[in-house]
């Protein structure tokens, strides 16, 4: 019964882990006449923390629009986990496990907390309509199934207490955490979070990066976020993807990226002339 | 393996149906005893007042759930209708040999009633799946409009038919592929034998308890919160994974199942005539009027509109010509002032009725602080629009 | 030949009058992104009223002045433009910032209202009237063996001075410039100082007025005026909305482009295709339309941002 078992394929553990979790390549889009990105190239480790950032206008939504199917791309490919994406829509590309979050809140605003959540853990449950009407063991068991994991997503996300609240009607910052929560839910291998600190105080800040950093590993996702914050940006982000007008200006480490003089200058401008004195004027 | 799998799928079995038992025994009682005892006037009112359920609550599936907003319901209800006339007419004919009502309770006739709205509501749902795919990839007033469209089309089709073979010989003789096409056109389906009246409402009400208990398990399921999301944010439940055509389309056929329904008990109620110029644009906003005073998307708020939309009339005859003003005026104030409706997504049991009793309770406390305040408002919003002529001449 | 003539002259009388129910349509949604449901109800409106008014001032019978007819259509459209005003004012302005379903189903409840007070005998009545003869039934001229009414002429002449004057006042006059501007958008205009409110009103005026006028042209060509709830208003009403749409809605080039087009398919359909199901050809465009080039002919697509 020995049999001529090959020996399992030299697969190198160094190339299966080398597949990225999420691969743009050469990513183009243009609107009318308008490039809002051109030639975009990154790629995502898995288990990685990656920031995509620049200044306001620089096509960084976009780029989150092109990799989720919002938009499709004019030339270029979206891989996620090896498997080509590009052209796909929103809902498979979601199925395949990329998720993301909106930059301008998009709850279930009047559905409760827990339903938003419910909602998107049950995106893959296999019951119909024929055995949601008849309300079958299978159906009863996915119910039960989608309950209990919503639920402990909102208590690992801290809104526990809030879960039969209405979303519209919570605080900022725990609506930011309700999309979290509900984009986990949908176990997800990559997690788009597009501006997660926008509008917080400071303590909410430090909550959100702590937060973010472990997300990784307790739910063994890899995460591309955009953010205007710097300082949790260069903080927690292994590598920095800077872009404007929607071409890529700089990519590395933070260190690096801090010390680039065409992000700065993206961002801050180059030093002016100096003003003319008063001999000059008229002469 | 088998001898435990048994008791199992019987318990399951019984958990998934008793309530279609309890939906028999219902409709049985308001047969036997309830329209005994209130005689046939208001038993007939609440036939209408049934019907007017199943249609409400059908297009509160994909208007209320799924957001989708349908002008089209009453198409739906021309094609079940039409559909269960034709089965039980002609079907009366080619089987038992007579086109009057034919054996008694849930005798071969009342089953081929039966037979026949279910068959309706399939035709139905299969047109609802033909409107449903191009018009659900629009947006919103697009959408109704097109819904419009449909329903107008469906009407104008049902006008074309040929009259409806009265000669018994004739319809035995003939083939069922040949039949289809004798509808009655621009005068009606006339003829056909009419099971339901105000003695024998068995059916409406059966077909009442189903619909409200799809309605029910569908919003409380995984299947209907996805509608829900779909209503409520289009774009971030397409980004979750939610095939939201797919749900759209869904909801539209299950919607246009039981209108369908409603039109084959409409068809067969004593005293109602199935003709094309009753079923158009004016029957879907009669059905929208119901959703969207009750709150589209609440099933016992449809129940409540419903029966207040059927009753009013009823109760206030002498004020029949004013019935569509009443109607329209009603749109416009609910839209400006609760566009929820009476419950909006919520149903009875689920209002906060403490919040709800102090706020009646407080009410004339409010009003009178309004009034004494109402002077003073009134005053600087006119002194606020004479600075600002002023600004603007400056 | 003559069948051909016939029905070209068919499709520019119809055509003319779709143009006209068709600009207010378009003119509304340019503005404010929303289908004005009620609409056609002011083509009803325009049309009874035209008829109070020549009963009123005597002009009823034949042998009415010649005057008759510009004096009736300048109350009417007066009028119009007054029940415009206020359906706006009351109804719509208060939900500008409503999710657009809530306006949607408001204007199908100013629709219903205008439809059903309109029939009581207060106003207008259940029974259909006939409109009198303010212009000439006589033809004016004949081409190629048909005869050119009166009506006819007047009919396309004043839709096509109506369209140009429409067109100075969109493009060439400040009025017109702020209308654009708030078309493009609504907070951009207000913080230049365009007095949004002000604008919208005169849009919705003006579209009620051209409807008015619509129905009056039409109540002087076919004379017979259906009561106020009857469906024939509101198929007019939709089929003259298909044209805005085909044409491309919120553009007043593709309103008139759009109107010729539906006039000549139901037009030339009903006579070399089959007579029993105009509509149907009209509705069966109107879909196909929204499938496949929702932004019209000459309009441009609106992307919404995610």
């Amino acid at each position: 019964m020995t049999a001529a078992v090959a020996p399992a394929a030299a697969v190198a553990p160094a190339a299966a882990a080398a597949v990225p979790a999420l691969a743009a390549v050469r990513l183009s889009k243009s609107f009318g006449g308008l490039k809002a990105v051109t030639d975009l190239s990154f790629d995502l480790p898995k288990g990685g923390l990656h920031g995509l950032i620049g200044p306001n206008g620089a096509g960084k939504t976009t780029v989150f629009n092109l990799l989720t199917g919002v938009y499709k791309p004019d030339t270029g490919a979206v891989h996620v986990g090896g498997h080509a994406m590009t052209g796909k829509k929103p809902s498979e590309i979601a199925q395949a496990g990329l998720v993301r979050t909106f930059q301008n809140i998009r709850l279930f605003g009047d559905l409760s907390v827990l339903d938003n959540v419910r909602i998107a853990a049950g995106v893959r449950a296999r019951s119909g309509l024929w055995r949601s009407l008849l309300r079958t063991p299978l159906y009863l068991r996915e119910e039960a199934e989608i309950r209990a994991r919503a639920s402990h997503l909102l208590e690992v996300l801290g809104i526990a207490h809030r879960a039969d609240e209405i979303a519209k009607s919570l605080p900022y910052g725990d609506q930011r955490r309700l999309e979290i929560a509900r984009a986990l839910a949908t176990k997800p291998s990559v997690l788009l979070l597009d501006e997660p600190v926008a509008g917080m105080n400071t303590v909410e800040k430090k909550a959100m990066r702590g937060l973010i950093q472990s997300l990784r590993s307790q739910f063994d996702v890899s995460i591309l976020l955009i953010e205007h914050d710097m300082g949790l940006v260069m903080d927690i982000c292994e590598q920095i993807t800077v872009i404007d007008h929607g071409v890529t200006i700089a990519r590395g480490v933070p260190t690096e990226i801090q010390s680039d003089p065409a992000v700065i200058e993206a961002y801050l401008g180059v030093p002016d002339e100096p003003a003319p004195t008063a001999g000059e004027i008229g002469a | 393996m088998s001898a435990r799998a048994t008791p199992g799928v019987a318990g399951a079995a019984v958990r998934s149906l008793y309530p279609i038992v309890i939906g028999f025994a219902l409709a049985y009682l308001m047969q036997t005893v309830v329209a005994v005892s209130i005689g046939d006037y208001y038993s007939k009112i609440l036939i209408d007042i049934g019907i007017a359920i199943v249609l409400g609550v059908s297009l509160g599936i994909v208007n209320g759930y799924a957001g989708q907003f349908s002008l089209g319901h009453a198409g739906f209800m021309a094609v079940g209708g039409y559909v269960a006339a034709a089965i039980v007419y002609y079907g009366s004919i080619k089987l038992f040999g007579t086109k009057a009502i034919y054996g008694g309770s849930l005798g071969p006739g009342e089953l081929l009633l039966c037979a026949g709205c279910i068959a309706g509501g399939a035709f139905a749902a299969l047109a609802g799946w033909l409107v449903g795919q191009p018009s659900l990839r629009l947006r919103g007033d697009y959408l109704a409009i097109v819904t419009l469209g449909f329903g107008e089309i469906i009407r104008v089709l049902l006008k074309q038919t040929d009259d409806v073979v009265l000669s018994e010989k004739k319809v035995a003789a003939a083939s069922w592929w040949s039949l289809m096409d004798n509808l009655g056109g621009g005068f009606g389906f006339i003829g056909g034998p009419r099971y339901i009246d105000a003695k024998n409402p068995f059916w409406v009400w059966l077909f009442v308890v189903v619909v409200c208990l799809v309605a029910y398990r569908l919003k409380y399921s995984n299947r209907g919160r996805q509608l829900l999301a779909v209503r409520e944010n289009e774009i971030a439940a397409e980004a979750m994974g939610i095939k939201t055509t797919k749900a759209k389309v869904s909801a539209f056929m299950t919607s246009a199942f039981f209108a369908g329904i409603g039109g084959g008990l409409y068809a067969h109620e004593l005293g109602n005539s199935l003709r094309p110029a009753d079923l158009g644009f004016q029957k879907s906003i009669d059905i929208v009027i119901i959703v969207v005073l009750g709150g589209m998307g609440s099933i016992s708020g449809a129940v409540i509109a419903a029966i207040a939309v059927t009753l009013l009339p009823e109760l206030f005859r002498s004020f029949a010509e004013y019935r569509m003003i009443a109607y329209a005026l009603a749109l416009i104030i609910v839209m400006l002032l609760r566009p929820q409706g009476l419950l909006g997504l919520q149903e009875l049991w689920e209002v906060e009725w403490r919040a709800v009793g102090r706020s009646i309770v407080t009410a004339p406390v409010r009003l009178g602080r309004w009034c004494v305040a109402a002077p003073g408002r009134l005053r600087a919003a006119l002194k606020a629009a004479a600075d600002r002529r002023q600004e603007d001449r400056s | 030949m003559t069948k051909f003539v016939q029905l070209l002259l068919q499709t520019l009388t119809l055509g003319s009058l779709y143009a006209l129910i068709a600009l207010g349509y378009t003119l509304v949604y340019g503005i404010l992104r929303f289908i004005n449901f009620a609409h056609s109800d002011v083509v009803t409106f325009g049309a009874w009223v035209a008829f109070a008014i020549a009963g009123a001032l005597g002009w009823a019978g034949t042998g009415s002045p010649v005057f008759a007819m510009p004096v009736v259509m300048i109350l009417a459209m007066a009028a119009s433009a007054a029940l415009g005003f206020t359906i706006e004012r009351l109804a719509y302005r208060p939900l500008r910032k409503a999710p657009r379903l809530n306006v949607l189903i408001t204007a199908i409840g100013v629709s219903l209202l205008l439809q059903n007070a309109g029939q009581l005998q207060a106003l207008f009545g259940k029974d259909p009237v006939k409109m009198p003869r303010l212009l000439s039934e006589a033809p004016l001229f004949k081409v190629a063996s048909v005869q050119v009414p009166w009506v006819d002429v007047a009919l396309v002449v004043l839709t096509v001075t109506l369209v140009i004057a429409l067109q100075w006042l969109v493009f060439r006059t400040k009025l017109g410039q702020a209308m654009r501007a708030v078309s493009w958008s609504e907070q951009t205009a207000a913080l230049m100082g365009v007095p949004v409110d002000k604008v919208v009103s005169i849009t919705f005026m003006i579209g009620s007025a051209l409807a008015a006028a619509g129905g009056v042209l039409y109540g002087l060509k076919y004379r017979q005026l259906n009561q106020t709830a009857d469906a024939l208003w509101m198929l007019l009403g939709l089929k003259a909305f298909v044209a805005a749409v085909v044409g491309g809605i919120g553009n007043v080039r593709g309103a008139v482009l759009g109107a010729v087009l539906i006039a000549f398919i139901e037009v030339f359909g009903a006579g070399y295709v089959s007579s029993k199901m105009p509509d149907l050809f009209v509705f069966g465009v109107l879909i196909v339309m929204l499938l496949f080039r929702p932004a019209g002919l000459l309009g441009t697509a609106t992307v919404e941002k995610v």
